[in-house]
């Protein structure tokens, strides 16, 4: 009985389909592209620059340099100077940029094609730990490019933008209530620059009390965020010992803390995806002895709308609206870090900030008037007021959950991490399985794997299945972390059939499979050189000849 | 019931059977009793549908002047430039937009290949070696660059001219006032000439840089080859910051001058005004100096078929490698904006580019001309690119409010920059780009004609 009912059935073998190769290089819909500095001349342009406006009735319009142009006379496309003489003081750029140019054809199709040779979220399940890749709803999109958002700008006056700043506040008041903080600083642009804001914070609380302790306490299990912010910001960095749950240890911290600890920086829920039971007593210890506690939100998904920080002692948190609001994560930002803070740290906030007046309008305190009720603030940390753009998107975000939503997804977040812990902690290693459930993160270790088979083998092999790798190697506490966060927008029975594929692989990894350690065997590129890369940086591209020249 | 959640009720009870809890309330058993929710958000409605939240708000985008709808002229360090319909089309991939940074590079290579392009594309605008992937905006690059300076010198004295954006100059202090760097910082005054030439004279051997913006903060435009040369003879770096990318266009780059470190805010390109964020901050730097740059870095391999591809490289200089020992703590960037960035790039190339900037030359130079016949009216620069600085004969920004109330965005005032410098308060920065039009100019001429008399 053949499979193919026309009688015809393919014969290739695997040997021959590896061996096929096409004059291209390209496969099927697998597409090489070449880069533009290959493809484009410095001649080409995508854009015509025939802006005169089509003349209205009666009204004669066109570029200023040019005046109005006669009605119906053909619009020029040719490049037109700056008028004699220019004003550019002798400084005018003589030698090429050497800048390609494509067509619009040719633009459009270049990064369509790129685009086809990445992962992301709209493709499938993107369980990478602690990055809390949801779904992005499209309305966001759609309104964060509605004119009255995105073509204002930042230093409008201020009563031409009451719209924008009513968002902002709309946005502060629900992330303030959400986390049950006192206030919130909109203006970090990410979240290592939340951290940078609640770290200085706290600095400037200290240092107004006459304070100047130079140590931070940080979980070995925390962000590489975490100590380099500390770093940053003047502080001596030292860990925090965990206990054999995966969780601070409690009385290690309290036998560190003294008048030198300025404050402890730690995630909740944990890197290892784990609910501190003690924060509270954690904070109370850290406040008795004089420190402040910040603590990383990059979690907060795990429990937004079922517990607030606030209620848990924290003094300062950022909370990404690219991970726990769904604002998209683009390939690598641009994200938006704002950072509640408790009462005793709202009046070292950072400019500048939306208020609302009496009257009802709202205004922007900056610099300027921050002198008369907001003398204490530690200043400005960014141009101007922050990730607008992500304002909207996360606005959107909350108001489409509501109350019951943004609870639901805590818990859905949470229930698919957890079936996904029991669902294979029978064949993965899951270090801390046994001390109770996980919280929306599912960790495993590379215990178990066959001599010589790791984490990393593991991580390729998945891509071959259709999927990105969860995070591997981190956090650093367990021996070949893989730490996979599938968040609540994945249906059943696509963790099912992901469930199906890691246990498969790790199945395989157990036995020793040899094809593992070449995987991915049908992404657009094999393992890559990433010592190679490290130890002769080409960062840029130059002419072929050039390149070989500077070898 | 809630259309971002496909779970339905009979998958929870399955998985929880599967799990072994009896309700979801089991997996929270690690929260104390104390600090469980037990009802609602306060005062936060239920799920809405899209309608209702699109209502919501687009009723609060209408109370906000549009700056396409309206004679619009402001710049200071935020620029209104068309950007071709294709960039937002092509930023709205999914497989662009709904990517993570790139760490597994096998299936990240259209992001990768893009952000090695959009590296090769900054370094050559800013005349520098090498460029990074991206930073937040152009005042943390600008920091970032004070704070590289400091690595690389080993000197914790910055030198900051009077011409660098308030904003960026009021970063740098906040982060200072920390770091214990010393800031030399001035406010401007509204003289035709940048303050380039007196800046060589403040440099000693405890300089670790001097950062000066090109064109600054008026518009005006100076040569910083002699500068590079005065930072470079006592071994201190210069930093130029460049806020608006369009200029370098049509101006000699800021690398070709010999600065170490060249910044800038990427905004102009294919990003859009936003009110201020997201924006993308550009970072280029001499290749000597790699090795101490912040951010990421995406290089040139190969995979195990001998294949070209590319991965982010270099990171044992990252915060995820070294942890405290790290360059920046900055670990997302800002990777979309950067793609909007180079796909304007690639649609304008060096053709488009340049007569994007002598057009926009061109209407500032009109622009500032006819203004300039105003009674009343003074223009400050000598020289200046598409924007530059008019000296009124009464307080700028009242009559900016006014003009606003008349739908006319006139500028930025400059007592709006710098309150409390009575010696600016007569200065509007005005900015003019391809999307002025002369009626928009002559609307600002009476207006402010009108408002001077």
């Amino acid at each position: 009985m053949s499979i193919n009912q026309s009688g015809w059935r393919p014969e290739m073998t695997e040997e021959r389909r590896n061996t096929t190769v096409t004059a291209t290089g390209n496969k099927a819909l697998m597409l090489e592209e070449a880069l533009i500095f290959e493809i484009g001349d410095t001649n080409t342009t995508g854009v015509d620059f025939t802006y005169a406006t089509p003349a209205k009735a009666g009204v004669q319009s066109g570029d200023i340099a040019t005046g109005p142009q006669p009605s119906g006379s053909p619009q020029s496309n040719t490049l037109r100077g700056a008028p004699s003489p220019g004003r550019l003081g002798g400084l005018e750029r003589t030698a090429e940029i050497d800048l390609p140019g494509l067509s619009e054809p040719e633009t459009v199709r270049h990064y369509t094609r790129l685009s086809r040779q990445n992962y992301a979220i709209d493709l499938g399940l993107f369980p990478l730990g602690s990055c809390t890749m949801k779904h992005n709803p499209r309305l966001n999109e759609k309104l964060a490019r509605l004119p009255g958002f995105a073509d204002i700008h930042p230093l409008a006056p201020i009563h031409s933008v009451q719209g924008a700043l009513e968002l902002i506040h709309q946005l502060a008041h629900w992330l303030v209530t959400l986390t049950g903080m006192h206030s919130v600083a909109m203006s970090p642009k990410a979240g290592a620059h939340g951290e940078l804001c609640g770290i200085l914070a706290i600095r400037a609380a200290l240092e107004a009390r006459g304070d100047s302790r130079k140590v931070i306490l940080v979980p070995e299990s925390a962000h590489g965020t975490n100590p380099a912010t500390a770093a940053f910001a003047g502080y001596a960095v030292e860990n925090i010992p965990a206990n054999a749950d995966g969780r601070v240890d409690l009385e290690a911290l309290k036998a560190r803390l003294g008048p030198d600890v300025a404050a402890v920086m730690i995630t909740n829920p944990n890197t290892c995806g784990l609910f501190e039971r003690d924060m509270k007593a954690i904070s109370d210890a850290v406040h008795a002895a004089g420190g402040l506690v910040y603590c990383d939100g990059a979690n907060f998904n795990a429990i937004v709308g079922r517990v607030r920080p606030g209620d848990l002692g924290v003094d300062a948190m950022h909370i990404n609206l690219h991970k726990t609001f769904s604002t998209p994560h683009g390939g690598g930002g641009p994200g938006s870090g704002p950072v509640v803070f408790s009462e005793a740290l709202s009046p070292f906030a950072p400019l500048p900030f939306v208020e609302k007046t009496a009257d009802g309008s709202f205004r922007l305190v900056e610099e300027e008037t921050a002198e008369q009720h907001h003398g204490q603030s530690f200043g400005r940390m960014v141009a101007f007021h922050g990730q607008m753009g992500m304002f909207t998107r996360a606005l959107s975000y909350i108001l489409s959950h509501g109350a019951d939503g943004l609870r639901q997804v805590a818990e859905d977040a949470v229930l698919n991490a957890n079936y996904i812990l029991r669902s294979l902690d029978d064949v993965l290693d899951a270090p801390f399985g046994a001390s109770g459930p996980c919280m929306h993160e599912a960790l495993f270790s590379d215990a178990g794997l066959a001599e010589g088979f790791t984490t990393l083998d593991i991580a390729k092999a998945l891509i071959d299945e259709g999927y990105h790798p969860m995070t591997m190697y981190f956090p650093l506490v367990v021996h070949g972390a893989m730490l996979v966060e599938p968040t609540e927008t994945e249906s059943k029975a696509a963790l099912d059939q992901f469930i199906l594929a890691l246990r498969s692989v790790a199945e395989r990894a157990k036995q020793g499979d040899q094809a593992l350690k070449a995987a991915p065997h049908f992404a657009p590129r094999r393992r890559l050189d990433e010592t190679l890369a490290a130890r002769k940086p080409v960062l840029v591209w130059k002419e072929p000849d050039l390149a070989e020249a500077a070898e | 019931m809630m259309r971002y959640l496909p779970l339905t009720q009979d998958d929870r009870t399955t998985m929880l059977a599967t799990i072994g809890a009896t309700s979801v309330d089991d997996l929270f058993v690690d929260v104390p009793e104390a600090a469980r929710l037990d009802g609602p958000i306060r005062d936060l409605p239920d799920h809405a549908s899209e309608l209702a939240v699109e209502r919501h708000l687009s009723a609060l985008a209408r109370k906000n002047i549009v700056a396409g709808d309206v004679p619009f002229f402001l710049g200071a360090g935020a620029y209104r430039h068309h950007v071709p319909a294709s960039v937002d089309h092509l930023i709205q991939r999914g497989e662009f937009l709904t990517a993570y940074t790139p760490y597994q590079p096998e299936i990240a290579q259209g992001t990768l290949q893009m952000l090695f392009e959009f590296q090769t594309q900054v370094a050559r605008l800013l005349g520098t070696d090498v460029a990074n992937a991206s930073m937040y905006d152009g005042s943390t690059a600008c920091w970032e660059a004070i704070v590289m300076a400091r690595r690389i010198t080993k000197r914790g004295k910055a030198i900051l001219s009077s011409g660098l954006h308030p904003h960026y100059v009021s970063v740098a202090n906040t982060m200072a006032k920390f770091t214990g760097d010393v800031l030399e910082t001035a406010a401007p005054t509204l003289t035709p000439e940048p303050d380039t030439a007196s800046l060589t004279d403040r440099i000693d051997g405890d300089t670790s840089c001097v950062v000066v913006q090109y064109p600054d903060i008026l518009g005006r435009i100076g040569d910083l080859s002699e500068l590079a040369a005065a930072c470079h003879a006592n071994k201190a770096l210069l930093i130029a910051v460049v806020t608006e990318p369009v200029a370098l266009g049509a101006l000699k780059s800021p690398g070709e001058m010999d600065a170490d470190i060249v910044v800038g805010e990427g905004q102009s390109l294919g990003v859009g005004l936003q009110f201020g964020g997201p924006y993308v901050g550009l970072f280029g730097c001499k290749e000597k100096y790699v090795r101490q740059m912040p951010g990421r870095l995406c290089g040139e391999t190969v995979d195990a078929e001998g294949k070209r591809g590319f991965v982010l490289t270099l990171s044992t200089r990252e915060q995820h490698i070294r942890r405290e020992k790290a360059t920046s703590n900055i670990c997302t960037n800002s990777g979309l904006c950067a793609l909007a960035f180079s796909i304007h790039m690639t649609l304008l190339g060096e053709a488009g580019l340049r007569q994007l900037a002598a057009i926009n030359h061109a209407n500032a130079v009109t622009a500032a001309d006819r203004l300039a016949q105003v009674p009343g009216v003074e223009l400050v620069n000598d020289t200046f690119f598409n924007e530059f600085t008019l000296k009124l004969s009464k307080e700028a920004r009242p009559l900016v409010q006014r003009l606003a109330e008349r739908n006319i965005l006139a500028g930025v005032s400059m007592g709006r920059l710098y309150p409390g410098e009575p010696d600016l308060a007569n200065g509007l920065i005005v900015a003019v780009t391809e999307t002025t039009t002369a009626e928009d100019v002559e609307t600002l001429a009476s207006a402010l004609e009108e408002a001077l008399a």
